[in-house]
């Protein structure tokens, strides 16, 4: 990896090598600067998992949008006017008392942007990648979180164009909490399946 | 193809290492190499499957040794040449030298939020009904192709359950290598941990890929 520098400098090959590309493209018209700047900031500003915790926090308050979630989670989320890039065929997973899910992508870093925004170094990197379909549960201790030996485990690998959002089990002692209140406990981490929906303090 | 992209079940890469508070870009260059890969895409000359295909060439070790950002912009290079908008003299001399093919479109800083709202969906309509249904018993063609592929090695050659027929999808194998979106059914495939694992597999797991339906046989 290379991410151990937090700022960019003259002496920085691969920011010299992006900004040549980014000069050459620009210079001979085929891309738009402008361009960039707005998807930077529509993907650091306006689209991340906030927008997948107002999902859960849905389907947590309401049976009926729980169930259309499950049975056509793309129409179910551009309800809310989530959509667009990365996803465009989403399937909505729900944990149970039996059954905690995990998704992937082995292959390369398919991730439901719409709902999560940009995935995280980690979901991108090998370890990850390589071991959450052969060991999830060591994994999972790498979050800090210990599944019950019992629980099943169920890992999606997001090798097609589907993209998985894990509901999480809605935590006790929440009832008649509003959406914008329950949207807190939902984690980025909880809606791929490395963490839980925190309790409420 | 066999390449380093295809890692699960690969070992020795250590542990995961989730970053606390985590920003989207670590550095201002990633924000750049983002934008320049979206936007060079956007010009329509290369499909997502043949992007795919690019990161997944590079030599193994350039790719264990990149971040995931590093690698886009290493296959973008690639593109780029491949289809006529930049040569290796643009990049060695950092401005353009050569002239460049016409892209079919120059993605406008005011039609950003339409096109990233629209996405890229990549259903299709298949003329032929699907050949499984839920509970089908299923078996993973075992290949070894050269040329892109999304059935994993850890899922070859393997007995699995039809959990869900999904929606006819493009078929990357072909749409990669600019042969045509020749779409299929997609499903969802799921198979016991033990099934793929073996000795040693961890009898709570049930594992599922999205396969197309020519990567499976009826068992």
């Amino acid at each position: 990896m290379s991410h151990d520098h937090d700022h960019d400098n003259e002496l920085d090959p691969f920011a010299a090598r992006v900004r040549a590309l980014e000069t050459i493209l620009t210079q001979k018209g085929l891309i738009d600067p402008a361009a960039i700047d707005v998807i930077v900031d529509t993907y650091e500003t306006k689209i991340g998992p906030r927008n997948g915790a107002r999902v859960v926090a849905k389907a947590w308050s309401d049976p009926a949008y729980a169930d259309w979630l499950k049975r056509d989670a793309t129409a179910a989320i551009a309800s809310l006017s989530y959509t667009g890039r990365q996803g465009e065929h989403m399937q909505a997973v729900f944990n149970t008392e039996d059954t905690h899910n995990l998704v992937v992508c082995t292959l390369c870093s398919c991730y439901p942007w719409s709902v999560l925004g940009l995935p995280p170094v980690w979901y991108k990197a090998p370890p990850y990648r390589s071991r959450a379909v052969i060991d999830p549960r060591g994994v999972l201790e790498e979050f800090g979180l210990t599944l019950p030996a019992d629980k099943k485990i169920r890992v999606w690998d997001s090798t097609a164009e589907l993209r998985y959002l894990v509901v999480p089990m809605r935590p006790e002692g929440t009832e008649g909490w509003s959406e914008e209140q329950l949207a807190e406990l939902v984690s980025r981490d909880a809606m791929i399946g490395t963490g839980l929906a925190r309790q409420p303090a | 193809m066999n390449g380093p992209q295809d890692l699960g079940g690969q070992m020795g890469f250590g542990p995961v290492a989730p970053e606390k508070d985590e920003p989207y870009f670590h550095t201002a260059w990633e924000r750049r190499a983002l934008g320049v890969t979206l936007t060079a895409g956007a010009m329509g000359a290369w499909n997502i499957d043949e992007s795919r295909h690019a990161r997944e060439s590079l030599h193994p070790a350039d790719y264990y040794a990149s971040s995931y950002y590093e690698i886009w912009i290493k296959a973008l290079e690639v593109l780029l040449k491949r289809h006529g908008f930049v040569s290796e003299r643009d990049l060695a001399a950092g401005k353009p030298v050569d002239p460049a093919a016409a892209p079919k479109r120059v993605l406008k800083a005011e039609n950003v939020p339409a096109v990233l709202a629209k996405g890229g969906p990549c259903d299709r309509p298949v003329a032929t009904p699907a050949r499984f249904k839920a509970g089908d018993p299923v078996r993973t063609k075992n290949f070894n192709p050269t040329g892109h592929t999304r059935l994993p090695r850890y899922a070859r050659g393997k007995h699995g359950t039809i959990e869900a027929v999904r929606d006819g999808f493009v078929f990357p194998d072909s749409n990669a290598h600019g042969d045509g979106e020749n779409p299929q059914w997609v499903y969802t495939v799921v198979f016991e941990g033990s099934e793929i694992w073996g000795e040693g597999a961890d009898p709570t797991l049930v594992v599922s890929i999205d396969a197309w339906e020519s990567y499976l046989e009826p068992a």
